[in-house]
């Protein structure tokens, strides 16, 4: 087996995750990636959407924004923000890749600001863009991020974009629809899922050569393994190949 | 209709389309030229305390023009819809960091301070920690759907979205009861802009406009401003609209001002004409790090330009666009 960098695995594993036939909002970067390596291997029918109105692309290189010309390049439709969100919100979406500075042990996001002071933050970051809406209204969110006691906190500074809320049926009382939610967390260290009735966060996957103390350790909250847990698949021959052939052949995600 | 929760967010604008139906009764709908200098444009449709949106999406389509007019004119105390501003919002910013006032004072935010994959900007970063700016929370959806509620003329429409999180908190929407169905939904209220500005492809002497690839708001924006100027690539003539009206985005009645910018979204990306220039932008984020070099910058780039023909000369000129022509068609050069 080659090897492969933290990014590449990550980029892999999210693909893995994308049936075909089915639809999915991304953004730049890795969630674009995953989408692209699907298409070329399992999931040729697998139909990208940006939130800026690009629907369909054949994608012929990697997007700087959501909204440039590569994101509805040769595209079956160059629409609105509106059409891609009603499209989400008529429950035609299947999934959605989110990131974020913070996400709690229910997948809640922050995106927003670091600090306790809404008014006088620390850091100021970008605020929700579209990521609130898409977690709202796809059926099943997907984040992709980097594992660190840093950014899997107990409690958020600020919730941006909503997971499963305060736990089991938050989301339904807060009038979020129904069977929505977070599905997956892809890390550098594992894969996470929700517990079907606690929602909280646990290990489904662990990376090759990563044990679950050290998932753990790199948590800043008490996270458990699922009843279901296994071990990540490394990224096969083809997957690699295909993924630095003609993914991500200048490195801007995977870094070669 | 009752209300369950509202934002605690500050509304700056009046949501209410009966107040908006009595500015639009007062605007001209006669089909008269509109085409004009940006300066003239702006000198004359956007004032101290006025609300303003921009269209396009941050880097992409965006009328750089106009915001380095805005910003050139000194313009203060504005409101502004920061709906993924990514570089025009960078620029905003730079009006309040020269010491020349506050350009800037109200932001409704849906996506600001960073510049996607590029990264966060220093001074934008600067400005909205500085406590000098207030702000009210949205997602793109949301304050979308505040310009689609005004273009169709009513107060307010619900959506699935922002509910149970702080970003509906801090926003000025409310949570009410679907008199239908009991579901507890998000009402967002119309945002009616005092000014909007769009870059587009095409447009004839009345206004008459035609947009190539996505228009992400913007079809909305047009229609819920107040004012509205257009600058485009390209004049083209109301011969050439009626050939094919199919292909009209934005109707002259909408339109209050025309310019005339070829270019006119660099360093932004225009879909079909030029890709972004990453360099340029790369470049605006390299000397925020630095406040000095930061306003030699801003002097070099803005301040002493007249107009953004020269701008695109000061930043690589015609040799430049042809490299960021051939990146858009993606020809290897």
């Amino acid at each position: 087996m080659s090897d492969y960098n933290a990014m590449e695995l990550m980029v892999t594993c999210a693909s893995r995750l994308l049936e075909n036939g089915r639809t999915v909002a991304v953004g730049t970067g890795a969630p674009c990636s995953a989408a692209m390596l699907a298409q070329r291997l399992h999931a040729p029918d697998l139909t990208v959407f940006f939130e800026a109105g690009g629907v369909a692309p054949q994608l012929p290189t990697m997007p700087i924004s959501v909204g440039d010309s590569r994101t509805f390049y040769r595209g079956l439709m160059a629409t609105s923000m509106c059409e891609v969100m009603e499209t989400c919100q008529r429950g035609l979406m299947d999934y959605t890749f989110l990131g974020g500075a913070q996400i709690d042990p229910y997948g809640n996001l922050n995106s927003t600001m670091i600090g306790d002071d809404y008014a006088n933050p620390r850091v100021r970051f970008p605020g929700s863009g579209g990521a609130n809406d898409l977690a709202s209204l796809c059926w099943r969110t997907m984040v992709v991020t980097n594992h660190d006691p840093r950014r899997f906190v107990e409690r958020l500074d600020f919730m941006t974009t909503p997971g499963y809320l305060d736990g089991p049926g938050a989301r339904e009382a807060a009038g979020l629809m129904p069977g929505t939610g977070p599905y997956r967390v892809i890390t550098d260290l594992a894969i996470l899922s929700f517990h079907d009735q606690t929602r909280r966060m646990e290990v489904l996957s662990l990376h090759p050569g990563v044990t679950l103390d050290e998932v753990q350790k790199q948590t800043g909250f008490e996270i458990a393994a699922a009843s279901e847990l296994t071990g990540t698949e490394p990224p096969s021959e083809q997957e690699l190949r295909v993924l630095r052939e003609e993914v991500d052949p200048h490195g801007y995600v995977i870094g070669r | 209709m009752d209300t369950l929760e509202q934002g605690s967010g500050k509304l700056f604008t009046d949501p209410s389309s009966i107040a908006a139906r009595a500015d639009f009764r007062q605007k001209s709908r006669a089909m008269t030229e509109k085409v004009t200098t940006v300066s003239d444009a702006v000198d004359r449709l956007l004032g101290d305390g006025d609300y303003l949106a921009i269209g396009g999406f941050g880097g992409d389509r965006i009328p750089t023009a106009v915001i380095h007019e805005v910003i050139r004119q000194n313009k203060q105390d504005l409101g502004f819809a920061g709906h993924t501003s990514t570089h025009d919002f960078q620029v905003m910013c730079a009006g309040n960091l020269m010491g020349r006032g506050q350009v800037l004072a109200r932001v409704d935010n849906a996506y600001v301070v960073g510049l996607e994959a590029r990264g966060l900007s220093r001074q934008a970063r600067r400005v909205m920690e500085s406590g000098e700016v207030e702000f009210t929370e949205w997602s793109n959806y949301t304050l979308a759907l505040r310009f689609r509620a005004a273009a169709m003329g009513v107060p307010f429409l619900p959506a699935h979205s922002v509910l149970g999180t702080d970003t509906m908190r801090h926003s000025a929407a409310r949570k009410i009861v679907c008199p239908f169905t009991d579901e507890p939904m998000v009402a967002v209220p119309a945002l009616y802009p005092d000014l909007a500005v769009v870059h587009v492809h095409e447009s004839d002497p009345f206004g008459n406009c035609r947009i190539e690839g996505i228009s992400v708001a913007d079809l909305d924006v047009a229609r819920s401003a107040k004012r509205l100027i257009i600058t485009c690539e390209r004049l083209i003539s109301n011969d050439e609209i009626r050939s094919n009206p199919t292909r009209t985005a934005i109707p002259y009645y909408c339109v209050d001002a025309v310019c005339e910018v070829p270019l006119g979204s660099y360093p932004g990306n225009m879909p079909y004409e030029y890709y972004s220039d990453e360099e340029h932008i790369g470049q605006w984020l390299a000397v925020e790090e630095d406040l000095d070099e930061y306003r030699r910058f801003l002097d070099h780039h803005i301040f002493e330009v007249s107009d953004h023909r020269e701008y695109v000369r000061r930043a690589g000129g015609l040799d430049r666009l042809e490299e960021l022509r051939r990146l858009e068609f993606m020809e290897t050069s």
